[in-house]
């Protein structure tokens, strides 16, 4: 065949983009499609594709897309963490001139897999997950602000998760790191699929993001339930409001900066060429000035899990709801002073440094008073040591350490000598498990048995929680101690013997933390079969205090029959102590937004595009952006986007919440 | 807000009421012009890139072509008036469907859509001046930066452009409907806010390039 023509459909996507020489990326393959065909053969089996379509893929109800999001996080967070053993590995077996089991090729792939998938993959989804799920509820809303968008957001986040999933096996991954720093991703430097598997997953994904920020800002400024002022928000609605408005004002940042750097990959321009006027410390700054919010993006939503968990189980109101509400108000505009702190080594001078440095010392400042807030809420308080606060007493402690290190490395003089090495790589997961996830695990405890109608298995729940922390200190204090002695990140084998010892601690570290991601899993399976014993009735199984608690476990589609309304920051708290009594009759029609597939077509398309985008097939990029815009016309020509439910079934609905409750008071 | 707290619940104290029970469904697109206000700034942040990539950069010319060598003032003046007078033209739109005129708005949808091509055609023709002169965007940084913040300008103006038809057929087959007028003030923002862009990259671009 004329191999014009063949390039002119398959751009540079031939049969050698299948990794058929690489033993592991073939066993994983096959690991994978086999699951995969079996998943496939199971919904077919049991006819569930068109439910699925119906109830789920299509929905534009805020807990369902939720839900979604967890699930996406939780599946990606086994690659992520697939990659992390394999470092881990690599690592501990790679001394005395052995040169362990992965080849550089592979080995960079990963370690930038791992840390692009941790982040935009898994935490994005599983911090955006809770927000979606919990934020209407909390507010008294019956939706978000937008629903199909809400649904269009969470789909193009999964487009963007499988463009980076596909790099696995068809051609590869990027080499350069998770922020593809130029002149390395530059196109003379990086002339493989690898880097652009990485600008469009992520310009995909960024989307999603930035939509669901907008979105979310709208339903908490606008949506809220009589009564809720701003300070009578929950605290998990105020730091939502935080990091979403910090969405909105930072990913645009990243979609510019990675657009610049495809115009340089694609049409050859000059932002961070070496050569022609071009400038790579560009892209350096820029990217932070994404990167560095990003991370309180992740992190204040789990300040405010841990703010709702901690006054729930020590059964008293959160101490200091105002110095609160203010210490991540000061937080989100730190976050924007601080990003040269990532690169105080690059030459920006003594002065600039200073600035930076300092301002990065002062975000402790609210922090701490964060930390002493929760400590005085759990004072003298009547504790309960259920799973989410024992996650929370564990980030309380392991969170400390991570932010001490941090001031560390805010002092410039300190940062060059620990600039790249382990004790950076120590530091940030420190914060972001000890953090993030740590915040992620106690509200997804927290939260389940509102989701899902039964609490989580505590036994297999407490398993997981000893081996995660345990294991997170098996594997990262080694670390530290490695930065310390000057070993540098992202090193594939080592010369010196002595320091193998740290590296199989941490790689012990990392198999705890498997089990622990084991134990999670059987958790949840074990909690689906045992949901008769652990079921939730009350609709209220932690005795809390916010409102997502008034309504029945799970929510009716419509959330609340009646809107509540708000007098107190502890509304559901309130409501109890006062004597509310749930309204019985006078149930009217409900006014709800309709399901569509558009949000998953455009997304599909988006996704079709950017393969394309990557494999240089021009005509399939055009034909699917065409599609793109055509659907996204036509979807505006639809003008009936709403149903009401009709009262009869708000009544049965009702009905059938009082004979439960009825049932559950007399037990 | 403690005194607010205790004031309201010894009022409530006797008989609290915990949900609205006249309840009236949120109106349609209740959110809507805040959503797109933010979407706005977002966007906005995207220009914000490139002005300051090209505040970096811009003066970067690789001993290539320099403002001077390449931008023609009374072009861009004719271009920026193109432009302005499509936002009044768009106003004017504003002003007719508010009185329920719906031949008057159309109309000037149609004249802003005119104004509208013509910026853009006389964009694509300095380019291609440029671009024939060897002025490509791959000569120089200050190029690159220059072609991507003005390109992507015109790539707004563009969108806007189908937006505009679109709605102009909307607004022929459905009326002036409530979400065609909401609608219609979403594409009156992005345009007014497509304007106010580019009057900074006319004073930031061209007017102090030529000063450089």
């Amino acid at each position: 065949m004329n191999p014009d023509l063949v390039k002119m459909i398959f751009g540079r996507l031939n049969l050698d983009a299948l990794p058929l020489h690489e033993p592991i990326l073939v066993g994983t393959f096959a690991v994978v499609a086999t699951g995969g065909l079996a998943l496939f053969a199971i919904v077919t089996y049991f006819r569930l594709w068109s439910y699925l379509w119906r109830e789920w893929f299509t929905t534009v109800d805020h807990k369902r897309i939720g839900i979604m999001y967890m699930i996406l996080g939780i599946v990606m967070l086994l690659r992520g963490f697939a990659d992390a053993l394999m470092m881990r590995l690599q690592q501990a077996i790679a001394f005395n001139g052995a040169d362990g089991y992965l080849p550089a090729h592979h080995y960079d792939q990963i370690f930038t897999a791992h840390g692009v998938i941790m982040i935009f993959f898994v935490a994005m989804p599983l911090v955006t997950g809770l927000m979606n799920y919990v934020v209407p509820l909390q507010i008294g809303a019956r939706d978000v602000s937008f629903p199909f968008l809400n649904n269009f957001s969470f789909w193009m986040t999964v487009g963007g998760a499988v463009l980076v999933m596909m790099s696995l096996f068809v051609g590869e991954f990027a080499r350069t790191g998770w922020l593809a720093y130029p002149p390395l991703s530059n196109i003379g430097y990086s002339p493989d699929v690898g880097v652009d598997y990485y600008i469009w997953g992520l310009q995909v994904a960024g989307v999603g993001t930035t939509l669901s920020g907008i979105n979310l800002v709208c339903t908490i400024v606008k949506l809220r339930a009589p009564g809720m002022t701003m300070m009578k928000m929950p605290v998990f609605t105020w730091t939502s409001l935080c990091t979403n408005v910090l969405i909105v004002a930072s990913f645009p940042v990243l979609t510019a900066v990675l657009a610049l750097l495809s115009l340089d990959r694609y049409v050859g321009t000059n932002f961070f060429t070496n050569d022609f006027g071009g400038n790579p410390m560009m892209y350096v700054n820029l990217i932070w000035i994404w990167g560095h919010p990003e991370v309180y993006i992740l992190v204040l939503p789990a300040f405010g899990i841990f703010s709702e968990v901690t006054a729930t189980f020590s059964g008293k109101r959160l101490f200091g709801y105002t110095s609160m509400v203010y210490a991540t108000v000061v937080i989100t505009i730190l976050s924007y002073l601080v990003w040269l702190h990532h690169f105080f080594t690059m030459g920006s001078g003594a002065s600039v440094n200073s600035f930076f440095g300092i301002t990065t010392m002062i975000i402790s400042i609210p922090t701490g008073a964060k930390m002493f807030n929760w400590l005085f809420t759990m004072y003298r308080g009547r504790i309960r040591f259920e799973l989410p606060m024992m996650w929370t007493v564990a980030f309380m402690l392991t969170f400390v350490i991570g932010g001490m290190t941090g001031v560390l490395l805010a002092v410039p003089p300190a940062d060059f000598v620990l600039h790249n090495s382990l004790f950076l790589i120590a530091h940030f997961h420190n914060v972001i498990i000890g953090g993030v996830l740590f915040g992620l695990f106690a509200g997804i405890n927290y939260w389940f048995p509102k989701a899902f109608g039964f609490r989580l298995d505590p036994f297999w729940g407490k398993l997981s929680f000893w081996f995660w922390v345990s294991g997170f200190y098996f594997a990262f204090m080694p670390l530290y101690v490695l930065g310390l002695m000057g070993v540098t990140r992202r090193l594939r084998v080592f010369d010196d013997p002595t320091l193998q010892i740290w590296f199989v601690i941490a790689a012990f570290g990392a198999f705890l933390i498997l089990l622990g991601i084991g134990a999670m899993l059987v958790q949840f399976a074990v909690s689906i079969l045992r949901r008769e014993q652990l079921k939730d009735t009350t609709g209220d199984p932690w005795n809390a205090r916010t409102l997502e608690w008034a309504t029945s476990s799970p929510p009716p589609d419509y959330n609340f029959a009646f809107t509540p309304v708000v007098y107190d920051n502890d509304a559901w708290w309130d409501m109890k102590r006062r004597g509310y009594r749930r309204p019985l009759t006078g149930f009217k029609p409900i006014h709800m937004p309709s399901n569509t597939g558009t949000g998953i077509i455009l997304a599909g398309f988006a996704t079709v595009m950017g393969f394309a985008l990557i494999w240089y097939i021009w005509w399939l990029a055009a034909v699917s952006f065409v599609a793109l815009l055509a659907v996204a016309i036509g979807h505006t020509f639809n003008y009936h986007r709403d149903f009401h439910i009709p009262a009869d079934e708000v009544v049965r609905a009702e009905d059938a919440r009082t004979r439960i409750l009825a049932a559950g008071a007399q037990t | 807000m403690s005194v607010a707290i205790t004031t309201q619940s010894s009022i409530q104290d006797s008989e609290p009421v915990f949900h609205v029970i006249d309840e009236h469904a949120h109106p349609e697109g209740a959110s809507t012009m805040l959503g797109f206000w933010i979407y706005l700034m977002s966007d906005c942040l995207i220009f914000a890139m490139l002005f300051a990539t090209y505040g970096v950069l811009g003066g970067n010319y690789a001993a290539g072509p320099s403002p001077k060598d390449l931008f023609d003032l009374k072009l861009v003046a004719l271009n920026t008036t193109m432009l302005l007078l499509s936002s009044i033209t768009y106003g004017f739109a504003m002003l007719t469907m508010e009185k329920s005129r719906i031949g008057q708005t159309q109309l000037w949808l149609a004249i802003t859509g005119l104004f509208g091509l013509a910026f853009l055609g006389i964009e694509l023709t300095e380019f291609a001046h440029m671009i024939h002169e060897g002025a490509t965007p791959q000569r120089s940084a200050f190029l690159s930066s220059f072609f991507t913040l003005v390109g992507t300008h015109g790539l707004h103006v563009t969108f806007g452009l189908v937006w505009l038809v679109t709605l102009m057929v909307q607004t022929a087959r459905f009326g002036l409907t409530e979400a065609n007028r909401r609608r219609l003030m979403c594409l009156s923002m992005f345009w007014h806010f497509l304007d106010v862009v580019w009057i900074g990259v006319f004073t930031f671009v061209y007017l102090l390039g030529m000063l450089r």
